[in-house]
């Protein structure tokens, strides 16, 4: 497995608790929606970063109102065909205005990185032999995007009305 | 029509790209068939009984003369050529290799063309009426809103692995002729009670293994919050639909499920946050979309009324033609017709690559080089001249493009069926053909009048079998073709389901049956009746006891 | 019970039938028939194998049958993928397809 982080390979601090019946002692930590309703205080009292893994049937409304304890919120891909978590990263970046790290753990694919990253996936972690390069390609693979997402890129649209109102001022 | 401009263009260009890339990673092996799947899906690509099977996108059914002869050329190249209409508006190839796939895509590139989304459990082509802009009957034209509608869910991130795939229809009158109440998403245009056009939305129509007719989740949605409606109906189903069972996963079972209130209350939540947001629609995105469906230079003419009753009385089979191939226009002097693709020669739906070459010409001498494709897998002239109608009539009729049997009963809608199709349980195109025979005899055709007869190879229904008014369903019966036999079905603005009419038929007593129905169907109509409204009124009964007598 | 392999070919997607040294042959007449479970079993081994190195989609183990001293799948739908499409208007296919 590989982390890309920002478009560069990084290290993955969070240790994995998700599941876990006990919390490493100190250091970050990657906790399930149980845990995290379960250990809330404990949680916060350490002072240490928090990462909150959502299974793929766990809208993240749950956590709409805490969503800025998390250093980290990873969203779980159980198959590449679930894409329910498209739909929940929009929510938190655009909604819960999370601003941390949105990370695609589980079945993620290359082909997908492109879709992920669209709707606020900032990192994404890979099987992969290539991470880096396959990310390069996939990131590049497009620059014409006709939906306004989270990613704040311009669209299509924009791009031409800006365009149309350029021409009409140099005309005049 | 619509053309590309460099935004456009670049992303067909960029998704060519991309493919080329994925291909050659499943042909050296680095992608497996399971993960390769989806990605030629949302390519248009399948794997059929004999070969790949291409299908190309022609959004909302409009074509260029320019984009026909490409695809003749695709066919004649790469293909054995000939191509199939669908009833998605769309072309199918059915013998490309995997590995000329990606030239393929960048000699669509070239005309604008492409087969992104055209499989896959993500938004599909849309589909609209293919008398768009020429129908007298319309509000607006429908276009405008395909095409803004088209670019939204092009590549959409958020969408792209659905529970199934999703099928959205537009009209923009109120003689439904694109089937929007057996769509996902139906759009019909109306206007409120102040006047003002708007778009009654209804949702979880759709056919398949278990038919609905969609229900009206709002009346009136003004058409600069089309898109961010659509988006929170999308939304709400790409989390809520189901995902442990392909055969509810359709938003038909979600709407029914939940209640079409209780749907509607999620969708209106949702659309709250949206809906004044990036996805509405400013006038200028409007003006600017319109401005590609402005009228074509149309002369000053008057309609021909008793010229052209006096040519059509000199040839009964112009006569013919003319009752049921061409329909009115909305300016004067210009008439809509109608090309058949189900002559007696070839399957429902086929055009060959030299009736496309041919077509082409025929449309830029006659029609400003556009055409337009209709769900019941025909071709469509939208702007011809009432005087040039004889003539182009005779050159239609030399390509076997110019059958009188627009609307009636051997203007089948068709599936491929076992023939070619890796999900079928019996063969289609057969079926047709032998139906095609019987009704052969112009006069007997047109007595009978209108008659929709549509013809599913398995439950998938991609020939619309529940919705014709007569519904031939191919089962497999111990390893032996089977048909079952619907009546009473339409997709028109009263859309129906249709009714079984009890055991299926072999494939030898198939069209039998059709003739029996018929028949039956003549001996009890009322003067002037059509077979749907017979049927509404009279019921199963008479048909049910001459099909299988009276015990 | 007389048994093949019958798969699609990754590259051109053509229906092909295993022979019995592995290669892949659009003929049905040139695949190998098995006729006994062992023997079959083994074709699906070859083809499992295959299909795992990206050279055919697919493969599967079908009943055929001779008629008229040709070998015929016994299930339609093997029938109609070995013989082509039976279909008026469509040159080349109707009674030769590439499976025959
Ligand atoms: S209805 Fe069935 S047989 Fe016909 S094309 Fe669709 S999936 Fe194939």
């Amino acid at each position: 497995m590989a982390l890309i982080r920002n478009g560069a390979l990084a290290r993955d601090s969070f240790k994995n608790a998700a599941g876990r019946s006990e919390l490493p002692d100190h250091g970050a930590v990657l906790v399930g929606l149980d845990q995290w309703r379960e250990h809330r205080d404990p949680l916060l009292r350490r002072g240490e970063r928090i990462g909150l893994l959502l299974l793929s049937d766990q809208h993240p409304e749950a956590i709409a109102a805490d969503v800025h304890y998390f250093d980290l919120i990873a969203l779980e891909f159980p198959g590449f065909r679930d894409g329910r978590a498209y739909s929940y990263a929009r929510l938190l970046r655009e909604r819960f205005k999370f601003t941390g790290e949105l990370r695609a753990v589980g079945d993620v694919l290359l082909e997908q990185l492109h879709y992920m990253h669209r709707v606020g996936f900032n990192s994404f972690d890979l099987d992969s032999r290539q991470p880096l390069e396959e990310w390069k390609t996939a990131a590049g693979e497009f620059s014409v995007w006709y939906q306004p997402t989270a990613d704040g890129r311009a669209t299509a649209t924009e791009l031409r009305h800006w365009r149309n109102n350029q021409l009409r001022a140099s005309a005049i | 029509m619509y053309r590309y401009d460099e935004f456009d263009q670049d992303l067909v260009n960029e998704r060519v790209e991309q493919f080329r890339r994925q291909v050659a990673r499943r042909l050296n092996g680095e992608l497996n068939e399971d993960q390769f799947k989806p990605l030629r899906l949302m390519n248009g690509l399948y794997l059929q009984l004999h070969a790949y099977m291409l299908r190309i996108n022609v959004p909302y059914g409009c074509l260029s003369s320019r984009q026909l002869r490409t695809l003749a050329h695709i066919a004649r190249v790469y293909d054995k050529g000939f191509g199939h209409f669908t009833t998605r508006q769309n072309l199918q190839f059915n013998w490309v290799k995997l590995e000329d796939i990606p030239d393929v895509l960048a000699a669509l590139a070239e005309v604008e063309m492409h087969c992104i989304q055209s499989s896959g459990n993500c938004i599909r082509n849309i589909t609209s009426d293919q008398y768009a802009g020429r129908a007298k009957d319309e509000l607006e034209d429908p276009r405008v809103f395909c095409e803004i509608i088209r670019q939204w869910y092009t590549l959409h991130p958020e969408f792209a692995y659905l529970p199934r795939k999703f099928k959205i229809a537009v009209t923009g009158s109120p003689n439904d002729r694109a089937a929007v109440q057996v769509h996902d998403i139906g759009l019909r245009m109306h206007l409120n009670s102040s006047g003002e056009p708007g778009f009654e939305v209804i949702v979880g129509g759709g056919q398949g293994r278990t038919p609905h007719i969609g229900k009206t989740i709002r009346d009136w949605l003004p058409e600069e919050h089309l898109l961010s409606y659509l988006e929170a109906i999308l939304r709400v189903y790409n989390l809520y639909g189901r995902r442990d069972n392909i055969y509810k996963a359709r938003i038909k079972i979600l709407v029914n499920h939940l209640g079409i209130k209780e749907f509607r209350r999620q969708v209106a939540e949702e659309w709250e946050y949206i809906k004044d947001g990036a996805l509405h629609i400013p006038d200028e995105e409007f003006a600017r979309i319109n401005a590609y469906f402005a009228p074509p230079a149309y002369e000053r003419l008057d309609d021909l009324g008793q010229e052209l009753n006096g040519l059509r009385e000199t040839t009964d089979e112009f006569d013919a033609w003319m009752q049921s191939n061409v329909a009115e226009h909305k300016v004067a002097g210009y008439a809509i017709v109608n090309l058949s693709l189900k002559g007696p020669d070839r399957p429902p739906g086929d055009l060959t690559a030299d009736q496309m070459d041919a077509v082409a010409d025929l449309a830029d001498r006659y029609s400003f080089g556009e055409l337009r494709v209709n769900h019941r897998q025909n071709l469509v002239f939208v702007d011809v001249k009432q005087s040039e109608l004889k003539e182009l009539w005779g050159k239609l009729k030399a390509l076997g493009l110019a059958t009188a049997n627009i609307g009636y009963a051997s203007d089948m809608i068709c599936c491929p069926g076992l023939d070619y199709c890796a999900l079928a349980n019996a063969r289609s195109i057969p079926i047709a053909e032998q139906i095609t025979e019987r009704f052969e005899d112009l006069k007997h055709l047109h007595a009978i009048g209108d008659l929709t007869i549509n013809i599913s190879g398995c439950v998938n229904a991609c020939g619309h079998h529940h919705v014709g008014n007569i519904g031939i369903l191919g089962v497999d019966k111990k390893g032996e073709e089977y048909y079952q036999f619907t009546l009473g079905g339409s997709s028109n603005q009263n859309a129906s389901l249709g009714d079984r009419t009890g055991p299926g038929f072999s494939a030898d007593d198939a069209a039998g049956a059709v003739e029996t129905i018929v028949n039956t169907y003549l001996n009890v109509r009322h003067n002037g009746e059509p077979f749907l409204d017979t049927y509404r009124r009279v019921g199963m009964a008479p048909f049910k006891e001459a099909l299988y007598g009276t015990d | 019970m007389q048994q093949m392999v019958i798969a699609n070919a990754l590259r051109d997607g053509l229906v092909v039938f295993l022979t019995a040294n592995g290669r892949w042959v659009n003929a049905i007449a040139d695949g190998a028939v098995a006729s006994d479970t062992d023997r079959a079993q083994r074709l699906a081994d070859i083809a499992l194998e295959a299909e795992q190195r990206c050279q055919v989609i697919g493969p599967e183990l079908i009943e055929i049958e001779l008629k008229d001293g040709l070998r015929q799948p016994v299930h339609i739908r093997e029938a109609i993928r070995a013989n082509g499409p039976i279909v008026r208007g469509h040159p080349g296919e109707s009674g030769e397809g590439h499976g025959t």
